[in-house]
């Protein structure tokens, strides 16, 4: 098990294909299902208010699950990823629309290891607006 | 509200066991929007040298949560649990989880502090085969708004 991404192919400031992500609240209602991660703040918006939310905010970690997707679609064997971290910064605020939000989210290769792995720097975008801080995964590659 | 500080460094023992379900993993990746193959289809992910579907590389916080949840609610540490924000996550993976993985969970209180009137606790959970095969470390970061913090 390992990357489909060849070591002799990649090196600092190789771009991995961004992705555009659309996050509507029913795909918010289908996390909140799937992870069983039910906090209200997630899907009623009188609740979300009542916090100090602008509106109806989407899971942290549906936000880094949209992240890690960028990073396996490019190394192909989910089994070559050796770590993932974030920081949440910003919330994605998601409207009670047919639009939803938009997220982006890019990669870069920010270091070579001696040890055959790379670590990725992601940025993932909302409104013009970084939503996760230090987003780094370190994959293995071929 | 202070968090009390001799929970910092306490290990609870593991959880109940979760086998990890092949319509759950599928369930989970239609949740997170990704169809890739490798999470869905038996033999896409045999195709890799996986014995069944594979697991998004998040869903160990569904397992991490269920452990930790009980312990980070628990009176006596003193975390006001509806103003706290999920402030960072990491994983760390010996290996992807796979459909009939049936996993254990060691939560750990890493550390406690308190910064700019915020409450922080981090947890680790260690989770690993019931054969004992670890096969990922989750760590996550939960911040407990102070008041004077808004």
């Amino acid at each position: 098990m390992g990357s489909l991404i060849a070591r002799s192919d990649v090196a600092v400031g190789t771009e991995l294909p961004t992705q555009s992500f659309t996050v509507t609240r029913g795909d918010l209602v289908r996390y909140a299902g799937a992870s069983g991660d039910f906090n209200v703040i997630h899907w009623n918006e009188r609740v979300a208010i009542s916090v100090g939310l602008p509106n109806v905010i989407a899971h942290g970690m549906l936000t880094m699950a949209l992240g890690g997707r960028v990073v396996t679609d490019w190394i192909g064997d989910p089994g070559a990823l050796v770590s993932y971290s974030v920081r949440f910064t910003r919330p994605v605020v998601v409207p009670d629309d047919d639009a939803g939000a938009t997220v982006e989210v890019s990669g870069k290769v920010s270091a070579m290891h001696d040890d055959g792995t790379a670590t990725v720097t992601l940025t993932a975008r909302f409104e013009g607006s970084t939503v996760l801080g230090k987003a780094q995964a370190v994959v293995r590659l071929s | 509200m202070a968090l009390n500080p001799e929970f910092e460094g306490r290990v609870y023992p593991p959880s109940s066991s979760y086998v990890v379900g092949r319509e759950k993993v599928r369930e989970f990746a239609s949740g997170i929007g990704d169809l890739n193959p490798v999470f869905h289809d038996v033999e896409a992910a045999r195709a890799l040298g996986y014995l069944d579907v594979v697991a998004p590389p998040t869903f160990a916080v569904i397992i991490s949560m269920r452990a930790s949840g009980a312990v980070v609610r628990d009176p006596e540490l003193g975390l006001d649990y509806s103003r706290v924000v999920h402030g960072e996550q990491r994983f760390e993976y010996a290996r992807p989880i796979v459909a009939g993985d049936e996993l254990v969970v060691t939560t750990t209180i890493e550390s406690i502090r308190t910064a700019a009137g915020n409450d922080m606790i981090m947890t680790r959970g260690d989770i690993a085969t019931v054969d004992g095969e670890h096969v990922v470390t989750t760590r996550a970061l939960l911040v407990s708004r102070g008041p004077e913090g808004e």
